[in-house]
């Protein structure tokens, strides 16, 4: 990993605007550097925990959140796109040819929205999303893990878009509509493993509605697949 | 890592790089703060500003926001009435997804129908022989052309809850909209399947090429507009048209224009890769205005 991609994050993190990068423990470290310095001790810094990442406060941290999201789905699909079971039909790779190019949009969007340069490195460069808890080796296997991941995101989005404080408007109303393809990806995929489980009682409640999940529920569910990285939506708005 | 390294890199200064940063984050808080947000967010401008449209007309209430839903729900319900009572739904997958379907349109109606009650409005109702519903002449003979109108019937949905959830910000409703909004496009996703579409808007969509059906993925109104709607029962309004700014099609490959910043092409414009027209238009649904839904040449002609 080279130190000078993470520059321009961190000229951004000095002027006030909080980046997704390893920031509070930097941070904490730099503080605690300061901190010796001013007292003249020789109390060696303790580094915080290289491998939490901590989602910034605010609209940027739900950009990035989204993000993720897209990540997580991309490593998915291009796996699967790259590597199909051979009992996955011809038809079916093609969908995930699609979702995986939909995602790159989604993706190669917030990051635009995040940094118009594109020069900042937004996650660490040994960051993935581990795919070696799932079962990729058949059609039923890969669209599980599909519909896990893409019924997750679906159930992200209704909760993220309330989350915005601010009216950074071209960030919300992008993100408005890539939500209800997200819900079209899911009940595809979920189509594809069990016809006609679009929209089934485990992803609507009874009055209709897309069961949604928060920040927190979507990390924690994500979390065997990022580690070690540990993300941490603690700094998102309420209800996180 | 090299942890200290970055800590001295840290500490090197560009100016060019301050004040870039210093102006887009004057930018991103020039609308931030609480009071600001709260008129804006009870002003047909923050509709106007959302959608880059300048809107004239008074900003709608809740209840009237609900009642357009409700109209759309109760629509979509009796739809799927005629389509269950008109009985060439094969038996089996198709019938079975098509009343699941009108199971969540009932809810969605029982839904709105206390929301607005709830939020102090009058509800605007329907029924088989009253007030909102489908066109009964306008339902065609066979399965598959029945199948044509509930993909269009959950198309628009999709985009008329886009259209109006900024409206509720900030309220109670609008997570409960957005919940809606999710369940419609995974109906219109379902639908596109059983009509062998793909399941997302794409641009080699049948339908958006056929003149009958072509204008619920194109924008603009074709009749002319109103800002007052008398349906079901009850009157509620709507926000005024303007012909000068019609919502994005559903071809759409442009995003993120705001004020003076231009709409970012999303085939070439976003790094270094280009994209397919077709992966950039279905990566992103469009919304629809109020009065683009009602008009004539969508939703609004579909009304008996």
């Amino acid at each position: 990993m080279s130190d000078h991609t993470f520059l321009p994050a961190w000229r951004e993190q000095s002027l006030g605007r909080r980046v997704f990068l390893r920031v509070s423990a930097a941070s904490a470290a730099s503080v605690a550097l300061i901190a010796a310095g001013c007292s003249g001790t020789t109390t060696t810094p303790t580094p915080a925990d290289p491998y939490q990442l901590a989602l910034p406060a605010g609209d940027s941290g739900l950009l990035y959140y989204a993000y993720l999201l897209a990540l997580a789905q991309i490593t998915l699909y291009q796996k699967v796109v790259d590597a199909p079971p051979t009992d996955l039909t011809t038809a079916e790779r093609a969908v995930f040819a699609d979702l995986r190019d939909h995602e790159v949009v989604h993706q190669k969007t917030i990051s635009y929205l995040i940094d118009t340069t594109g020069a900042t490195q937004l996650v660490p460069t040994d960051f993935v999303f581990n795919l070696s808890k799932f079962t990729l080796s058949t059609r039923a296997g890969v669209l599980a893990a599909a519909q896990q991941v893409a019924d997750l995101v679906a159930a992200a989005y209704p909760v993220l878009l309330t989350l915005f404080t601010t009216s950074s408007v071209p960030q919300r109303t992008i993100l408005l509509k890539m939500s209800s393809v997200q819900a079209r990806q899911a009940a595809a995929v979920r189509d594809l493993l069990t016809p006609g489980s679009f929209a089934n009682s485990d992803v609507v409640d009874s009055a209709g509605q897309l069961l949604t999940k928060t920040p927190t529920e979507v990390m924690t569910a994500l979390a065997p697949y990022f580690a070690p990285y540990v993300i941490s939506v603690a700094s998102l708005a309420v209800p996180v | 890592m090299n942890f200290f390294n970055i800590i001295d890199l840290l500490a090197e200064a560009d100016p060019d790089v301050l004040d870039r940063f210093s102006s887009r984050r004057a930018v991103f808080n020039s609308l931030g703060t609480v009071a600001q947000r709260a008129a804006l967010a009870t002003s047909p401008l923050f509709l106007g500003a959302l959608f880059q449209k300048a809107y004239a007309g008074t900003a709608s209430l809740p209840t009237d926001i609900l009642n357009y839903a409700l109209t759309l729900e109760l629509l979509e319900a009796d739809f799927y009435r005629q389509f269950l009572a008109a009985g060439q739904i094969p038996a089996g997958a198709a019938f079975d997804a098509i009343t699941v379907i009108k199971t969540h349109e009932d809810a969605h109606v029982a839904y709105l129908h206390d929301a607005v009650i709830k939020a102090g409005g009058t509800p605007v109702t329907g029924s088989s022989t009253a007030g909102i519903r489908f066109n009964p002449s306008l339902l065609p003979a066979t399965y598959a052309d029945q199948l044509k109108y509930a993909q269009v019937l959950e198309d628009t949905g999709v985009r008329a809850y886009k259209g109006r959830a900024a409206e509720l910000i900030g309220t109670d409703l609008l997570t409960p909209v957005l919940q809606i909004h999710s369940i419609e496009a995974r109906h219109a996703a379902h639908i596109r399947t059983m009509r062998g579409q793909q399941p997302w808007v794409s641009i080699g969509d049948d339908l958006a090429a056929d003149a009958n059906y072509k204008a619920a993925y194109t924008s603009g109104v074709a009749s002319s507009t109103r800002t007052t709607v008398a349906l079901g029962g009850t009157t509620y309004g709507i926000p005024a048209f303007n012909p000068a700014q019609p919502s994005p099609q559903e071809s759409n490959l442009q995003q993120g224009a705001a004020g003076t910043k231009l709409a970012l092409l999303i085939t070439t414009g976003i790094g270094s890769t280009t994209y397919l027209p077709d992966d950039a238009a279905a990566a992103f649904d469009e919304p629809l205005q109020a009065a683009e839904v009602l008009d004539s040449s969508r939703a609004g002609g579909l009304l008996a």
